[in-house]
């Protein structure tokens, strides 16, 4: 599919009709970026005059190291896990932004923005439970989710570190507002007392959904888009935005990348407030740009619905993609793999 | 070869020689470019990081308790795996054996059925049967048997049950093939010497399958060691298998040196294997071939 999007523009060039400017998007396929082209892509290319050819990548950072070290890179902008763009920045395989032509950021929090990436599309960690077996009264707190004698019941966490080591502070009473740099040791040392009670450790997306439309598990930590999908099917599940973790990926450029000037301007159009409002009509995950809930766009009830809207993101932990990709963050996530074996 | 003017004999040979070669060329040259290069290559990986050459990645098998565990974890589910393995193919085997052609067709037929569905179907399967609300537990609640569900996926049970039951076929199929072509006159001479039914089954029979035995459980045994897919979907995160280190090795840190050190590892783990079977049987009849 990716190749024919590739092709129409590039025989359209060769037959001389189309002098527009040009940028390839990348993002990580599937439903997400058949909801971005709607949302985000055909807009801003109306907007601009552009043409968006698109590729994508479900790990897109084995792909930013390949493409800048042969020299030639293919791609511009990237909608990547932030992560990837600062360190990719850091080791100089992603353009460092200049925020002067990039006006819309200015509507963006600092904590939204890094010298490489602004936030495009926020989506959650949140505590997801069963409502058949708690009711009225189901887990609105990490601490819940630790308190075995309170919440009985069958338990899933994401085997991975990160939002997981957050979750375990979070329940040892470490102030929202406090948690980093993460007391490593603290953390796994709460999740050391969970440990006996997590029936599975998930590693994808679709099977944290599974565990829950199923009943395998009464509580997890899940994506908020995947938790939504399985209430619309109608099955026993509710979730808090109470302490999720808020999560976003961003977009960057690669280094060199052959159209920077259009990609610059492509990232000051898809972050605009009114593009970035289009989100929530085609997908569960949130804008980028808090000022797309005041457009007039998004209802008050979807808002409410969205991870990023601003009530929402208020209950919420912003995880810190700088400290993940700083040598802590990785050393945590070497950690983790002796702790889940032990 | 010695002679100045070689004979009309050798030259005959030396042709047929260079014509068996060129025969073999094609085959040769696909094992030498797609698994002899492949695993030099995987081999070199493993004695290298940033700097040139290293043995850090083997190190790691002595330093890194994630590795001997992983590794213990592994052999321990292939030795069960292999075991029940033989437990229930032994009998089918010989069943299918002991029928006239026609039937024991059958029984082998329902051996091999589930062997043409796909790996990640199967594994879905034994999730229905064998998750909180699945079959088995639902059953065993309504008769009154168990309070509470059983354990029964997400676990190492659960990855050993669907293992078993993917593999079971390679149990089956050399035994069966070595059964049938036990006489029968030979139990029957035992018989009529005055052997019990038992005495003759371990007297005669069970030495004489011995080697379809050997087969299948190495074949099990070392199959087992490599499964991936089985162990991600049913062990719940907690089931740790060689492959899975593996692919975490390259997929979460980008280290294909420690990677490939596991790989060169769990190969010579499998040549180990085979080498100590082969004192027992010889290795063509392992792989069927004699």
């Amino acid at each position: 599919m990716n190749r024919t999007l590739l092709a129409l523009p590039v025989l359209a060039l060769a037959a001389g009709a189309a002098q527009a400017e040009q940028i390839t998007f990348v993002s990580q396929g599937g439903a997400y970026q058949e909801a971005q082209t709607k949302a985000i892509l055909e807009p801003a290319a109306e907007l601009l005059g552009i043409t968006i050819n698109q590729d994508s990548a479900p790990d897109a950072w084995p792909v930013i190291r390949t493409q800048t070290a042969t020299g030639k890179p293919i791609w511009d902008v990237i909608d990547t896990p932030t992560k990837d763009c600062i360190r990719g920045g850091e080791q100089g395989m992603i353009e460092a932004l200049d925020f002067s032509k990039i006006p819309n950021a200015a509507d963006l929090p600092d904590a939204y923005k890094s010298p490489y990436s602004v936030a495009y599309e926020f989506y959650s960690s949140v505590l997801a439970y069963n409502s058949d077996t708690y009711g009225e009264n189901g887990p609105q707190s990490w601490a819940d989710f630790w308190d075995v004698e309170k919440f009985p019941g069958t338990r899933a966490l994401r085997n991975h570190p990160l939002a997981t080591l957050e979750a375990a502070l979070l329940a040892d009473g470490v102030p929202a507002d406090q948690l980093y740099p993460l007391d490593v040791d603290r953390a796994f040392a709460k999740l050391e007392e969970i440990k006996p009670h997590i029936t599975v450790w998930w590693t994808s997306g679709a099977q944290s959904a599974q565990l829950l439309a199923d009943g395998e598990v009464d509580m997890e930590m899940a994506w908020n888009g995947r938790v939504s999908a399985v209430i619309a099917e109608g099955l026993p599940v509710d979730f808090t935005y109470n302490q999720g973790m808020l999560q976003y990926t961003s977009l960057c450029i690669l280094k060199g990348a052959p159209n920077l000037d259009t990609a610059v301007k492509f990232i000051n159009a898809a972050i605009s407030a009114d593009i970035q409002a289009n989100f929530p009509a085609y997908i569960d995950y949130g804008p980028g740009n808090p000022k797309a809930y005041d457009t007039g766009k998004i209802t008050p009830e979807r808002a409410a619905e969205m991870p990023s809207s601003p009530a929402n993101a208020a209950l919420q932990v912003l995880v810190s993609d700088t400290w993940w990709s700083s040598a802590e963050g990785e050393e945590a996530q070497k950690r983790w793999a002796n702790f889940i074996q032990q | 070869m010695s002679a100045m003017t070689p004979s009309p004999a050798d030259l005959h040979d030396r042709r047929e020689r260079w014509l068996l070669l060129a025969l073999l060329a094609p085959a040769l040259a696909i094992v030498l470019l797609l698994l002899i290069v492949p695993l030099g290559w995987l081999g070199w990986q493993s004695l290298r990081d940033d700097s040139g050459f290293t043995l850090i990645h083997y190190e790691r098998f002595l330093s890194d308790p994630v590795y001997w565990k992983t590794f213990l974890q592994t052999f321990r589910i292939a030795l069960t795996v292999t075991l029940v393995a033989v437990l229930l193919g032994y009998p089918v085997a010989y069943v299918a054996a002991g029928l006239p052609g026609r039937w024991g067709m059958l029984v082998l037929a329902m051996v091999l059925l589930p062997f043409w569905t796909s790996v990640l179907v199967r594994a879905y399967a034994w999730l229905i049967l064998l998750q909180r609300t699945g079959l088995v537990n639902s059953a065993l609640k309504s008769a009154g048997l168990i309070d509470a569900p059983l354990p029964l996926v997400n676990n190492e049970f659960g990855t050993v049950m669907a293992t078993i039951h993917i593999l079971l076929p390679f149990m089956v199929l050399p035994l069966y093939a070595t059964m049938q072509k036990i006489p029968k006159e030979l139990t029957m001479a035992g018989s009529s010497l005055g052997g019990t039914p038992l005495h003759v089954f371990i007297r005669v029979f069970l030495p004489l399958s011995l080697p379809g035995l050997i087969a299948g459980m190495v074949l099990v045994f070392v199959l087992t060691l490599g499964f991936y897919i089985t162990p991600e979907l049913l062990g719940g995160g907690r089931t740790y298998m060689v492959s899975m280190l593996v692919s975490r090795n390259i997929e979460v840190y980008n280290e294909w040196g420690a990677a490939s050190s596991i790989s060169v590892v769990l190969m010579v783990c499998v040549f180990l294997v085979f080498r100590l079977a082969s004192l027992l049987i010889p290795f063509e009849r392992i792989m069927g071939t004699r």
